[in-house]
């Protein structure tokens, strides 16, 4: 276009406004997590003025960091989750379910398995190969050959899980684990449970097509009454002879900072890095941005979908074992409410609900100021019920700030 | 020459029939004008090319070969891109992330693939600059014209070898100075010898580039003929179905 003045063509006009709306200090001053950023500072510095003796010392700052760390690293699965303009409500119950498996195959110090003998096993075995195998069919049918191998595998292990929990501790074999190997299974086995949940709530959303808030509600549901089952409703604390190695993960600390802070330190960076330097992360911005447009120039959306809730599983997995290593027991109620928290992590630190819009940074610096206010509550000597109240007018503050950034912006 | 065909293409959802056994043909270096009213199938029928869904029955050959579509890359790859009615554009993208949408650079950083920006915002500049826009491939797509967004739709194509492109409703969402543009580019894309379907309902533009007019009306082909022996009354009446079949 050459450049002639033409009254007729709005281009002009647009192009210069838009122009002015992409300076680099304009774009900074839109940004939700430099706020919220500066919200928590001035709450620290008011915070350290006020209680000069309490709140600035290394004891609290300890404290406080390893406190949002949990609920840091789940926000950032969340992020993927939320990106894709989805939800996922279950990662609460989650940590329970996770949690009860890593803490009983600690006590026990071994895993059992459904051998495919005598008349229980072999029914199960049938029962397991069965589902497979249908499910396998039906979506191969229903939607074609990836889904089909996705969802029967997904399908596969959850049987397989379910099976052994049902039957035992009579119908199954005990692996007797080696002192040395039986933590790293453990934590292998929370990770995998959060993963396989997430697995289950991806077949459902990505490949079925319902909606995320049904199927992970009925996931937050399902996990739970799972938990509860399979803890027998009792407390698992007896974490044998790799309990000293095994507290170390999430109870110990390196450099004067708590292990799971530097996880999370670490996986904010390593997910800054997927959003921003793959085509996975733009794929998650894309799919939120116009789903329809980013399958029609070729984006595996389906896919991607799946792995962003089995994404979101893992990180409710790293979570769970950080928290049981840290508590030094596991819970059936571990991780109650903890979805709600999570979600307001994320969306404090500037994801938009509807999708496409958030970042790993964002979800570290919204899981740090809910923990902040938290504390800082406790500290000025507030009631502690009151903090629900606090983080839920964040929650309406934070959209409510998206939605006047959005307006000024058209 | 590069020869696309499609025989007896039908498509139905459920009990709605969308196509019922349509047949064409698109050699290289030919503009084809696809008219017919809403629902007469033209997005059905560019959508069941591009790979977006199968057809219930007939079969599409390139070069005489039958080829089988199972996704948009499929497509792509045999050289047929599309310019969809919406753009396909995801507003929270920039213009050159849009452009590569699907199809990212890459480099090799260790065991990692880490995205090439500097490359993919070079090759979006240098599209723009054909195309004769002003489309800046860093801003946000959100605060982009019309006029922009056409060139980001179109620059997609121009991405790989294509040998076929199909255009929905180009000129539908802009001015008039640019829809002239929109035209030039088509020519410039024939010229070069690319097979071209301009789907519109805008008989001037249909008219002012196309070689062959061809009409659905209802899931069926009812006219396919050079420009030169039609005239845009005879077309109106095959579209609204006073002409039944010409």
């Amino acid at each position: 276009m050459n450049r002639t003045t033409d009254p007729a063509t709005s281009v002009r006009i647009e192009d210069v406004t838009g122009q002015q709306e992409q300076t680099f200090l304009q774009r900074l001053g839109q940004s939700q997590p430099l706020w919220v950023t500066v919200a928590l500072l001035v709450i620290v510095l008011v915070m350290s003025w006020l209680q000069p003796q309490a709140f600035p010392t290394a004891d609290n700052f300890f404290n406080i960091t390893r406190n949002f760390a949990f609920i840091g690293i789940m926000a950032l699965g969340m992020t993927c989750v939320i990106l894709t303009g989805g939800i996922d409500l279950s990662v609460g119950s989650l940590m329970g379910f996770a949690g009860v498996l890593t803490g009983l195959v600690l006590q026990a110090s071994a895993i059992p398995v459904v051998p495919p003998t005598g008349e229980a096993g072999l029914l199960a075995w049938v029962a397991i190969l069965t589902v497979t195998g249908l499910t396998a069919a039906l979506f191969r049918w229903w939607i074609g050959g990836t889904a089909a191998v996705i969802a029967g595998l997904t399908m596969f292990l959850a049987a397989f899980v379910t099976a052994g929990l049902a039957l035992q501790p009579e119908g199954v074999v005990w692996l007797t684990l080696p002192p040395g190997s039986i933590w790293i299974v453990a934590t292998l086995a929370g990770l995998a449970a959060g993963m396989l949940a997430g697995a289950v709530n991806g077949v459902f959303v990505a490949y079925v097509g319902l909606p995320p808030f049904v199927v992970t509600l009925g996931m937050l549901a399902a996990a739970r009454s799972l938990a509860i089952i399979l803890s027998q409703n009792k407390m698992i604390y007896d974490f044998g002879p790799d309990a000293e190695i095994f507290y170390w993960l999430g109870g110990g600390q390196i450099l004067g900072i708590a292990n799971p802070v530097w996880v999370l330190l670490l996986a904010t960076l390593v997910f800054g890095f997927v959003f921003n330097f793959t085509a996975w992360g733009r794929y998650l911005y894309a799919i939120g941005g116009n789903e329809n447009a980013a399958r029609l120039t070729g984006v595996p959306v389906e896919r991607t979908k799946f792995q962003a809730y089995v994404v979101s599983g893992f990180t409710a997995g790293i979570a769970t074992v950080l928290s049981v290593s840290w508590a030094g027991s596991a819970l059936n109620a571990m991780g109650q409410g903890y979805e709600l928290r999570v979600i307001a992590a994320t969306v404090i630190g500037g994801a938009n609900l509807m999708g496409g819009e958030g970042g790993a940074y964002g979800a570290f610096i919204g899981a740090a100021l809910i923990e902040v206010i938290r504390n800082s509550l406790l500290m000025a000597g507030v009631d502690a019920n009151w903090q629900g109240t606090f983080v839920g007018a964040f929650i309406i503050l934070a959209v409510l700030l998206q939605k006047v950034r959005g307006r000024a912006r058209d | 020459m590069a020869v696309l065909q499609l025989r007896g293409i039908a498509k139905h959802f459920g009990a709605i029939e969308a196509l019922k056994g349509v047949d064409m043909t698109l050699r290289a270096g030919e503009v084809l004008g696809l008219m017919g009213d809403n629902g007469a199938g033209k997005s059905t029928l560019v959508k069941i090319i591009a790979g977006n869904f199968p057809p219930s029955a007939g079969e599409i050959l390139i070069d005489g070969e039958p080829q089988l579509f199972h996704e948009p890359k499929d497509a792509r790859e045999k050289g047929i891109e599309v310019v969809y009615q919406d753009l396909a554009l995801c507003d929270n993208l920039t213009a050159a992330e849009n452009v590569f949408l699907g199809r990212e650079l890459w480099r090799q950083l260790g065991p990692l693939r880490i995205l090439d920006y500097r490359r993919m915002y070079d090759r979006a500049a240098e599209l723009f600059k054909e195309l004769k826009s002003e489309t800046r491939p860093r801003d946000l797509v959100k605060m982009m014209s019309g006029g922009q967004r056409q060139a980001i739709a179109i620059a997609r194509t121009r991405l790989s070898e294509a040998r076929f492109v199909l255009m929905d409703e180009p000129t539908a969402a802009i001015s008039v100075r640019q829809v002239v543009e929109v035209l030039e580019l088509i020519r410039r894309l024939r010229d070069s010898g690319i097979g071209v379907i301009l789907i519109s309902h805008r008989m001037p533009d249909v008219f002012a580039v196309s070689d062959r007019v061809m009409v659905l009306r209802r899931g069926t082909k009812v006219a396919d003929k050079p420009v030169g022996e039609t005239s845009p009354e005879e077309v109106t009446g095959l579209i609204t179905g006073a002409i039944q079949a010409a």
